[in-house]
């Protein structure tokens, strides 16, 4: 009952959200809303125990792509401009969409119940078989790294090909020829100074540690890419880009983010020579248990390598404009 | 050893060969590195169609997990068939790029080019061999990603917004066909095709798998350009750079229909969608006013990138007009010239291409005169748009002959006779450029005597797919085997099935 009663409240907050962004005329306000948008529903999946999706919303949703909005803001101007067209058209047409959708539920299987077929086809193989078959406690990342392993390169490669659409449209960022000097960034704020040196080495343990312990419980390369690249980003904005640059720059992650990709499908390439299927870990070590083991945490490494340098890399390219108009 | 990789290898070929071209950068080598890669994915993929024809459907298990548990390739006649018009297509845009690209891409960009190129193929080649819905989804979204990529390239700063139109409509498709993948779960608690087949026989007419059809065929619909969801391509091939057209407008939208045919007649199968549903006729409406708006639209266009483009989106009413006739006849005419088309447009952008490459306009007036200056870029030109057009001994003429015939079967007279009469149109559009070319002198004040004919790397792979036009409208045995025995098989989809289980 409380459950539900939780759900309710915050499907409520969502759908309150969203009808404010729609409304609002300020984006940085939208920006915001955004983030919060995300952070509830990040509260709504970890109420339908799915805390993977949780943790991978708040950190993506709530975390990154906040930032990089905020990036364009800054690029593009914070007010909306004025709509010229005629939006009858398409309130019709979204209507018809939202009505579909709710002739769709009419038939849906009932919420949470277990007899459901998403819970009674493929599901009992994975819960019960997939200790012995693959070996990690958590299921989740035994779906999405061997089970379905594919789809997870697809990500990884979708990923990938984000960064190249932004970095061909922005332009690489090159390391300024100026030394890299304390006047840039919020050089001013002392206290912002400590408390990121303070924290920016424990949210790099914290990526570390999500990325090395995703096969017992949440997490895995994607979250643990996301989060260390925050930490690099927050240590941008205090310090100065130039300053990030030094410690990674941005002909690096050109070349990181490819990395990983070949990482990752070289494991299964790796399979591949040794006679099995594309992605079968079983035929890497002596055991399929340890097969599966080191398959997965390579291929972990590889997401969490291209995600990192996929998320830190648009990071630049937005600031590296922001930095070129200020200057003009 | 690598036979048994094959449905891998046309997937991993173009995916491994991207990254690497990404970090060598900019250079020949790179280009030479995407040439061969396309090359080797192209044998495989006709490896691929002689042994499903040879042997039947081919299954490969990723990762060695079984379906529906893992994700399986599924390669049949269909696919395979596909998958060889693509590959070979792209193969040959890309020999062609490399001068093409030096015109009309910043030199910096190039790396990013060939990246996005191979990722598009990739994608593309991931949607066909998939037989897992999400999986399908998944490889849509790199597809799409680079495709944009791909558009946005241009120097002509018109194509970032055709580029971000192309995104936002892309973006609503994708997320659509996810919605309908959703429902589709949701129901059946698999993502296996085959799987969700058979499972949703038993619970066609649920609300629930109604709005899931209804969500992927308007999702697939907007991707293939079906009118009237057509409005981000004309815009999107017109500012591309040229290569890129030639790309997009063999390859993308023809993996779309395929996308729709897999759809329609494996998952949910044909008796649901066309007999319940009545899918058929929304299908055949569309399909006829797209031909006729969109042929009319190329006719009255100044821009011969926008004419091609308005051609497109008529041709895939050819395509869809086929399917809708619900016929084996009707769907071999579809997917023939699924094939077919992806030869012709090719041609003809590269043709255009090469105008550019000389004149620096693809306006009709550019064109005054190049008969005489550009004479094998022209002849190519002409060819390709007497295939267009549907005249005999060309491979259009084979389309046009199995959708006449698919109609005639059903006694359908009028649609017979529309067919005909969008062909008309087609004289039209394609004739206007072939008389600007050759029944005009180049205009005052362009030089004539720098106006020469294109470099030999552009001329070879165009003079390819026009030689390759002219061959399959002679020896059609390779083409109607492939395409005969995939509508037959769609057809029996359902029996298939029973004999797999």
């Amino acid at each position: 009952m409380t459950e539900v009663l939780i759900d309710l409240v915050l499907l409520g907050m969502l759908a309150m959200t969203a009808l404010r962004v729609i409304f609002l005329k300020d984006l940085f306000a939208v920006v915001m809303l955004f983030s919060i948008f995300s952070f509830v529903s990040a509260l709504i999946f970890i109420n339908l125990d799915a805390v993977d999706v949780a943790f991978t919303e708040a950190a993506v949703g709530a975390g990154i792509s906040t930032v990089l909005m905020l990036g364009t803001i800054a690029l593009t101007g914070r007010t909306e401009k004025k709509n010229s067209h005629s939006s009858i058209l398409h309130l019709v047409v979204v209507c018809v969409t939202g009505a579909a959708l709710i002739y769709g539920t009419m038939d849906m299987p009932p919420f949470g119940n277990a007899d459901n077929p998403i819970h009674q086809h493929v599901a009992p193989r994975y819960i019960e078989d997939s200790p012995k078959e693959v070996g990690l406690p958590n299921i989740v990342t035994s779906v999405l790294a061997s089970y379905r392993g594919f789809d997870t390169l697809g990500e990884t490669v979708v990923v990938f090909a984000a960064m190249i659409g932004v970095l061909s449209l922005l332009g690489t960022a090159r390391p300024t020829n100026k030394r890299a000097t304390p006047e840039s960034g919020l050089a001013k704020h002392r206290v912002l100074h400590v408390v990121a040196k303070i924290i920016i080495p424990f949210i790099i343990l914290f990526a570390l540690y999500v990325q090395f312990h995703g096969d017992y419980g949440p997490g895995g390369g994607f979250q643990a890419g996301v989060i260390a690249a925050a930490a690099l980003i927050l240590y941008a904005l205090v310090f100065g880009a130039s300053f990030a640059h030094r410690i990674v720059s941005p002909r690096q992650l050109e070349v990181f983010a490819p990395l990983g990709v070949l990482l990752y499908a070289s494991v299964g390439l790796v399979g591949m020579i040794k006679g099995a299927n594309f992605l079968d870990y079983n035929v890497l070590a002596s055991t399929a248990a340890a097969g599966q083991h080191y398959g997965i945490i390579i291929i972990e490494l590889g997401v969490g390598l291209t995600v990192f340098a996929a998320m830190l890399g648009l990071f630049y390219a937005f600031s590296n404009q922001v930095e070129r108009s200020n200057v003009q | 050893m690598l036979e048994q990789h094959l449905p891998a290898l046309a997937i991993l070929l173009p995916l491994i060969a991207a990254p690497i071209v990404f970090i060598l950068g900019r250079s020949t080598v790179v280009w030479l590195l995407a040439t061969f890669t396309g090359a080797w994915a192209s044998i495989v993929a006709f490896q691929l169609l002689l042994t499903t024809l040879a042997e039947g459907a081919i299954h490969y298990s990723l990762g060695g997990w079984s379906a529906p548990w893992g994700i399986e390739l599924t390669v049949d006649a269909l696919n395979a068939f596909v998958l060889l018009a693509v590959t070979g297509v792209s193969t040959m845009v890309l020999v062609y790029s490399k001068e093409s690209i030096a015109k009309e891409i910043d030199k910096a960009k190039h790396g990013f080019y060939y990246t996005a190129y191979l990722l598009a193929m990739a994608g593309l080649s991931g949607i066909l061999i998939t037989g897992d819905a999400f999986n399908l989804f998944v490889f849509l979204e790199i597809s799409s990603l680079a495709t944009y990529t791909l558009v946005s390239l241009a120097s002509d700063r018109r194509c970032l917004t055709a580029a971000f139109r192309y995104l936002i409509m892309g973006t609503i498709g994708a997320t659509f066909i996810l919605i309908g993948v959703g429902l589709l779960y949701m129901k059946t608690g698999t993502l296996n095709m085959l799987d969700l087949a058979e499972r949703i026989a038993a619970f066609d007419r649920s609300r629930t798998i109604n709005t899931g059809l209804a969500f992927i065929v308007v999702g697939v619909s907007i991707k293939l350009a079906l009118f009237p969801l057509h409005r981000w391509l004309p815009p999107a091939y017109t500012y591309a750079p040229s290569a890129v057209s030639s790309f997009l407008a063999s390859t993308a939208t023809k993996v779309a229909v395929y996308v729709l045919i897999r759809f329609i007649f494996t998952i949910f199968g044909p008796d649901y969608v066309f007999y319940d549903m009545g899918m058929d006729m929304v299908f055949m409406f569309l399909a006829i006013v797209a031909i006729f708006k969109c042929s009319y639209m190329a006719a009255v266009q100044n821009n011969v990138k926008t004419i091609l483009a308005f051609s497109s989106v008529a041709q895939v009413g050819y395509m869809v007009l086929g399917i809708s006739l619900v016929t084996t006849t009707g769907l071999m005419a579809g997917l023939i010239h699924i094939f077919n088309h992806a030869l012709m447009k090719s041609a003809l952008f590269m043709a255009v291409g090469a105008v550019f490459y000389r004149v620096g306009s693809v306006e009709v007036h550019a064109f005054k005169g190049m008969g005489k200056q550009m004479p094998f870029t022209m002849a190519a030109f002409t060819i390709a748009g007497l295939s267009i057009i549907g005249v005999p001994l060309t491979a259009g003429f084979v389309s046009k002959w199995y959708l006449v015939s698919a109609a005639l079967q059903q006694n359908l007279w009028v649609i017979a006779v529309l067919i005909l009469l969008g062909s008309l149109l087609a004289i039209v559009y394609i004739g206007r450029i072939v008389e600007a070319a050759y029944f005009h002198d180049v205009p005052e004040g362009r030089d004539a005597s720098k106006l020469k004919e294109a470099p030999l790397l552009m001329l070879i792979p165009m003079w390819v797919m026009v030689l390759a036009n002219l061959y399959f409208g002679i020896d059609t045995s390779l083409t109607t085997e492939a395409v005969g025995h995939a509508s037959e098989w769609l057809f029996q989809s359902t029996e298939l099935l029973e004999v797999a289980q």
